[in-house]
């Protein structure tokens, strides 16, 4: 009996040690419904060779890229699509720090061309494959009972944002600054002073919004669409910002015609459509 | 500490001490060894190599990394030190509760017979062997403003979720178990003879409790209080899903380092130094309790 505990302490040691990064308490699985779409295959080669591609991609795109990734994976008998979704900035650390990957698409400019200047990918290749605009997002049964972007300042309100390193909680900033403009009275700091944590990915924050543990949090018009049972507010277009998506293959990548052949279908007409399906918009 | 107890094999000079039946963890090897034998050594040393290197090279890419004049300015910045703060005080509190709770629950478990026994240590040493990010889950589901017992605590005005009572919880969760463990182990090892003898002497439950378990354990409880602070102290999963993170409110070290590596990896990696120090300066103190045990 003894030795039982003395093994349990020394399993327990063990596991202080490898703590599991946090989980993205929930996501839907449902899709708005479609038609199928067709897809051109790159090659037609008879017997298909086993091909594995890898595909880091912004948090956001994680409902959107998964069916791109089927979709991809059935046109091209034999091709294995592999995704990391999680912040860009993580991505980009992930990158950095020696992780090999194919293909990366990002949230924003900013971690695409941090690449490019470390020359982890070639000069001028990134495309903007997407746009995306922001917008306030509440639990179910908006507990709080926001109705208005002006309630975002009401005193102890509880407001999840994106840490400013993330993609979307760099945008948020910029957006709270342009409605801290119009709104005025000091709006901007009322609404920092509601946050009560700064999750690492967009994901994480739908998911404190879903879990109804936060009043609102400022995320993706497109995750909106991938978690309907939210309640929004939409923020005004002259408030609002464009989020640009840039795509690219990684200057190491170990299949770059895979890796092209899948940035093609991204921008093609049916990938834009699934990209649109799931509440992103085209490039303008 | 000493009683005279006839008949027992622990029996000395008219006197049965106590300090030699005292149970405990064993970090340093006091075995007898063996010199090694030059042929097959290989065989052990070769394939023990990969796991030292494996071990050994991350810490060291770390104090590396850290070992620059820079050190101090980026231990000393904002961030760094709110989240050292942070991590201290959630993290003594967090080992009190546990001390203060788990001493007796321990000594229940260790020499109590009740029914439900077996399912109440099953409960209690669970998470030890569970994954944080399930803790985490399983606290903002129960204690959660929309949780279970959500309601309850509102109605009481609490809400629990991104509060730095949260991080306390998430790290008492997980860390609590360990300090329990090794104190009914302590208390285990403790003679039940000798207790019978300090009843007889009249001595009250209580007086058994503080006089005699309570110092025979003391290595014991001593190895559970640091094994329990430093897991708290290291507390991640179930510290981002439960309590989220801001700075100065629940941004311990750990999620600073996790958080801040792309922010600014060199903050990362100063907090991670530091934790790493102190794990060794507690490693270091069991050691040393361990060997100053009387054989």
């Amino acid at each position: 009996m003894k030795r039982f505990w003395i093994l349990l302490l020394a399993v327990a040691l063990l596991l202080s040690a490898c703590d599991a990064p946090a989980l993205t308490a929930a996501r839907p699985a449902e899709a708005p419904t479609s038609a199928p779409t067709i897809i051109p295959t790159i090659a037609p080669a008879a017997p298909p060779e086993p091909q594995m591609l890898t595909v880091y991609a912004a948090a956001s795109l994680t409902n959107a890229f998964e069916e791109l990734g089927k979709a991809f994976e059935a046109a091209n008998p034999g091709v294995t699509v592999e995704f990391n979704f999680a912040g860009s900035q993580t991505l980009r650390t992930q990158i950095e720090q020696g992780a090999q990957t194919d293909v990366f698409a990002s949230a924003n400019a900013k971690e695409m061309d941090t690449l490019v200047t470390g020359k982890f990918i070639p000069a001028d290749s990134a495309k903007i494959f997407l746009t995306n605009q922001l917008l306030v997002i509440m639990p179910a049964d908006n507990p709080a009972g926001l109705t208005a972007l002006a309630d975002l300042a009401k005193p102890g309100l509880k407001v999840v944002l994106a840490a400013k390193e993330v993609p979307v909680g760099n945008y948020a900033l910029q957006v709270l600054n342009k409605l801290d403009a119009a709104q005025g009275t000091g709006f901007k700091d009322k609404v920092l002073a509601n946050v009560v944590s700064y999750e690492n990915d967009v994901k994480q924050v739908v998911a404190k919004v879903q879990l109804g543990e936060a009043d609102a949090g400022i995320v993706y018009s497109s995750d909106a669409v991938a978690a309907p049972e939210l309640q929004t507010i939409d923020v005004p277009a002259e408030n609002n910002i464009v989020a640009q998506y840039p795509l690219a293959a990684l200057t190491n990548s170990r299949n770059p015609e895979l890796a092209q052949a899948f940035i093609a279908y991204v921008l093609s007409a049916e990938g834009q459509s699934v990209l649109q399906k799931w509440g992103f918009l085209p490039v303008k | 500490m000493c009683f005279p107890q006839k008949g027992n094999p622990f029996y000395k000079n008219g006197a049965f001490c106590l300090s030699n039946k005292v149970m405990r963890l064993r970090l340093s090897s006091t075995h007898p060894m063996v010199k090694t034998n030059g042929r097959f050594a290989w065989l052990f040393v070769v394939p023990g190599l990969f796991l030292v290197i494996l071990l050994g090279l991350p810490l060291l890419a770390l104090f590396l990394r850290a070992a620059s004049g820079e050190f101090f300015t980026y231990a000393l910045s904002d961030t760094a030190l709110a989240a050292l703060k942070l991590s201290l005080i959630t993290s003594l509190i967090s080992v009190m509760i546990t001390v203060l709770s788990g001493t007796p629950l321990a000594y229940i478990l260790a020499r109590w017979n009740f029914p439900g026994r077996a399912a109440l240590e099953l409960l209690i040493y669970l998470p030890v062997v569970l994954p944080p990010s399930v803790a985490g889950l399983a606290l903002l589901i129960a204690f959660g403003r929309q949780g279970v017992f959500g309601g309850w605590l509102a109605s009481f005005g609490l809400s629990l979720p991104f509060t730095t009572t949260a991080v306390i919880l998430a790290q008492t969760f997980v860390s609590a178990p360990l300090y329990i463990l090794s104190a009914r182990i302590g208390f285990a090892g403790v003679d039940p003879q000798l207790e019978e003898a300090a009843h007889v002497e009249g001595a009250s439950q209580w007086q058994l409790f503080s006089k005699v378990m309570i110092p025979l354990s003391g290595r014991a409880l001593i190895t559970g209080v640091i094994l329990a602070w430093t897991r708290a102290l290291g507390e991640f999963g179930a510290t981002i899903l439960f309590a989220g993170n801001l700075e100065g409110k629940t941004q311990t070290m750990p999620l600073a380092i996790y958080l801040g590596f792309e922010r600014n990896l060199n903050v990362a990696i100063v907090l991670s130094v530091v934790l790493v120090l102190v794990s060794l300066v507690m490693l270091g103190i069991m050691r040393k309790l361990d060997e100053s045990q009387p054989e």
